[in-house]
């Protein structure tokens, strides 16, 4: 018996796109060499990696200043930890909704005796670049703030946090801004240098590329210290023999998104919709949190979409669907050690049963309507059975 | 190197007529241990079980600290029939043996040299070599000295048709009787600490052991599942194989859930469970059920609940753990390697089925009385039809 596989977790990871992976395994087989090498085998894989490279830093609307990485949280924490705070940098913001890669980059910024001030979030996840003002100073170095929130989706106004940071900037001021695109990337235009970004943060396996692969922006004159020590590829910030057959990969990935432009976005949104209003209209008490479909679209990605099931465990709704082929997830694990629930939906100021409950739908372009019809039906199928149990 | 291991098994000596049995038994464990790391011969010399092994003698005894009925095992050096030879093979083991003792600094060294020769045209007489070879280890081993009536080292040198054998370190084994000795029994194995560890006893009084899983599909997942797994492939480390049962108990799950008085809940799933373990046990042949049951951790392990939920079974019920602290169980399971495991947070039972009042002593009446509206015989056999049976080996 074969179950067919819907999966809406791409917000977790993504499946590889057939030209990405037939690009791996060319370099694997084909392009073996060490970039480092003098010979032509090393040139060849140097050129894999500079070709790559290239895409890349179109992808994002600049032409150069791109670091390949072991992923993300490799470039996140990059960009934290070796920015240099300069004579007087002391104190880092950064906002609540953040990836743990952030959060706890900068806890380990507080050991060396930084101070990090936290932007809170309205209900529907997003921060006011007012309060961001209210808390810029003197020896504030580093903001840093998640662009699309991985759980709920909210995405935040750059725009308004741009206009903050230039101000700050005029009166003379020296404070770098990273923003973590991990989750907008191939889902909403970026364009670092239009608005004053200098550091971006992008990870290949959230956009059908290989996992172990993730590239930081740096705009030129960025003060950073390499993390990694070693033979002093990616320009001194980055040692270690490239991971040509991934960067490769990610190469391909990043020209189907400057291929797609905006069209995959829209896609996804009518979908998400679709699936949204499917299931709010069939299970009595299922809360959308964060934006919603029909906000200002602005304030939501068209890829997530996190649904409460008020009072059923997040964890057995994963199983259930999963029985049907339906791949989500859940950012509420069930351990009767130490109940995790989502440190996003909290500070959103979700109650328990909310938390619990919540749901992560997240869509790829590859998403059909019959599948999302079929997700509807599932999810509420599971949902009744289990609300028959314990009501 | 130490290529010969003299194997010292207690409680078996005591066994007269059952004797040769049990030593075949250790023997099988034994090779099969050892088989899992490389090459090694077991065989029974002269009354004695001894491995002949060219491995590296820290992964032999590595194995052969797995193996339930070793009381100790003297790692010992095969040597040409050569009085140089044994001169420099006693100090090597009188070297090895030193880091083992547990002398307070300062104090020398005590030791004594005792001899057998059952080879007579060796050219020397046990007391002769028992004075040279002492001898010998004075001269070269600063701090000694001799004491024949309480040494901290016995120096063993044995003479034999064909080689000379040296040891004088005992390393202690696990102790208790070779897995299968005792029978088979199943082990309700739920993943937390304790059940994991009341297996590990009953294999230490060679018990082989097949484990029952209960698993609830979709409200424990699969990680929960492959956890189990992990903890069987640990005890397995200590016999070869162990056979997993997991039972289908979603069904009975929601019946429970949906007939039975909330306080009753668990009583009645441990009902099921045991019932359900009764019938697995009848088909595998085995001869009784062990659980890690402890008095008083939780509500269903009060004196009441156990007598409440054992008495669906007609099979002794074995609960190593009854009386030992969980600190005591948490040190052993430690000791035994299943700890991290079973600590790993995928629990095995959804918090969604748990009443918030559990009845602390349930009285077989009310139980009986709160299994009224259960399809009992139905759901046991629907539970059983979809039981999955697994080998899990253990590593390497």
């Amino acid at each position: 018996m074969t179950v067919r596989e819907v999966y809406l977790d791409n917000s977790a990871t993504t499946r590889p796109y057939p030209e990405v992976t037939r690009a791996v395994a060319e370099a694997m087989d084909e392009n073996y060499g060490n970039p480092s090498s003098l010979h032509r085998k090393g040139v060849e894989a140097g050129r894999a990696v500079t070709r790559a490279r290239e895409t890349v830093a179109a992808s994002l609307g600049v032409t150069g200043n791109i670091i390949f990485t072991g992923g993300g949280t490799e470039a996140v924490n990059l960009a934290i930890k070796g920015l240099t705070p300069g004579r007087r940098g002391r104190h880092v913001i950064t906002t609540v909704v953040e990836h743990p890669a952030v959060l706890n980059a900068c806890e380990q910024l507080k050991e060396q005796g930084v101070e990090v001030s936290l932007l809170p979030v309205n209900q529907t996840g997003v921060v006011d670049p007012e309060q961001l003002r209210a808390l810029l100073r003197d020896e504030t170095y580093l903001v840093s703030t998640i662009y699309v929130n991985n759980e709920v989706g909210a995405v935040q106004p750059l725009a308004g946090i741009a206009a903050v940071i230039a101000d700050f900037r005029r009166s003379g001021r020296r404070v770098f801004w990273h923003v973590d695109a991990v989750q907008s990337y191939g889902k909403l235009p970026l364009r670092p240098r239009e608005l004053g970004v200098d550091l971006l943060s992008v990870s290949a396996h959230k956009v059908h590329g290989p996992k172990g692969v993730g590239a930081l922006y740096a705009a030129p004159q960025t003060p950073l210290r390499p993390l990694v020590a070693g033979g002093g590829q990616e320009g001194g910030l980055r040692s270690g023999t490239e991971n040509v057959p991934g960067i490769a990969g990610f190469g391909v990935a990043a020209a189907v998104i400057i291929r797609e432009a905006g069209g995959t976005a829209e896609k996804m949104r009518v979908l998400k919709k679709r699936l949204v209003e499917g299931i709010l209209a069939g299970a009595p008490g299922a809360v959308l949190n964060g934006p919603t479909c029909s906000d200002d679209d602005s304030y939501s990605a068209p890829h997530i979409a996190n649904i409460s099931f008020p009072g059923l465990p997040g964890e057995v709704l994963v199983h259930a669907l999963e029985q049907h082929g339906v791949f989500v997830s859940t950012g509420s694990a069930c351990s009767s050690r130490k109940k995790t629930g989502s440190h996003v939906l909290k500070a959103m100021g979700l109650g328990e049963p909310l938390i619990t409950g919540a749901i992560r739908f997240s869509l790829a372009p590859v998403n059909t309507t019959e599948e999302i019809d079929y997700a509807v039906e599932k999810t509420l199928a599971v949902v009744r059975e289990l609300r028959l149990l314990y009501g | 190197m130490y290529n010969t291991y003299l194997i010292r098994y207690g409680e078996i000596g005591l066994k007269g007529k059952n004797r040769p049995q049990f030593e075949r038994r250790l023997m099988d464990n034994i090779s099969r241990a050892l088989g899992r790391v490389g090459r090694a011969k077991v065989s029974r010399v002269h009354g004695r079980l001894v491995v002949e092994s060219e491995m590296d003698p820290a992964l032999v005894l590595e194995s052969l600290q797995k193996v339930f009925g070793i009381v100790g095992v003297s790692p010992a050096l095969r040597l040409p029939l050569e009085l140089e030879a044994v001169y420099a093979g006693a100090l090597q083991a009188l070297k090895d043996a030193v880091p083992g003792l547990r002398v307070p600094p300062g104090t020398p060294v005590t030791f004594k040299v005792e001899a057998r020769r059952s080879n007579k045209s060796f050219s020397k007489t046990s007391p002769e070599l028992n004075a040279l070879v002492g001898g010998y280890l004075l001269d070269h081993y600063p701090g000694l000295q001799v004491d024949v009536h309480n040494p901290a080292i016995l120096v063993r040198v044995e003479i034999r048709e064909k080689n000379a054998f040296v040891y004088a370190g005992d390393v202690p084994g696990i102790g208790g009787l070779p897995v299968g000795s005792s029978g088979r029994a199943l082990l309700l194995l739920s993943g937390g600490i304790d059940s994991p560890v009341a297996g590990w006893m009953a294999m230490k009084r060679g018990i082989e052991i097949e484990a029952v899983h209960f698993h609830s599909f979709p409200f424990t997942g699969e990680k929960s599942l492959e956890k189990v797994r992990e903890l069987c492939r640990l005890l397995a480390g200590y016999t070869a194989r162990i056979r997993l049962h997991v039972v289908h108990f979603t069904d009975i799950q929601k019946e429970i859930q949906m007939r039975c008085p909330e306080e009753l809940r668990v009583t009645i799933m441990r009902r099921m469970m045991f019932r359900l373990s009764t019938k697995i046990a009848a088909q595998r042949e085995a001869l009784a059920l062990v659980t890690g049951e402890c008095v008083g951790q939780v509500a269903s392990q009060t004196l009441e609940s156990m007598r409440t939920i054992s008495m669906v079974t007609d099979l002794p019920v074995l609960r190593p753990l009854v009386c030992m602290d969980k600190e005591e169980i948490i040190k052993r399971a430690q000791l035994i390697g299943t700890f991290a495991t079973s600590i790993l947070p995928y629990e095995d039972c959804c918090t969604l089925f748990l009443p918030r009042h559990p009845a602390t002593r349930p009285a077989p009446a009310e139980a009986a009385g709160a299994e009224e509206h259960l399809a009992v015989e139905e759901l046991l056999a629907g539970a059983l039809e979809k039981t999955v049976t697994e080998d899990i080996k253990a590593r390497g």
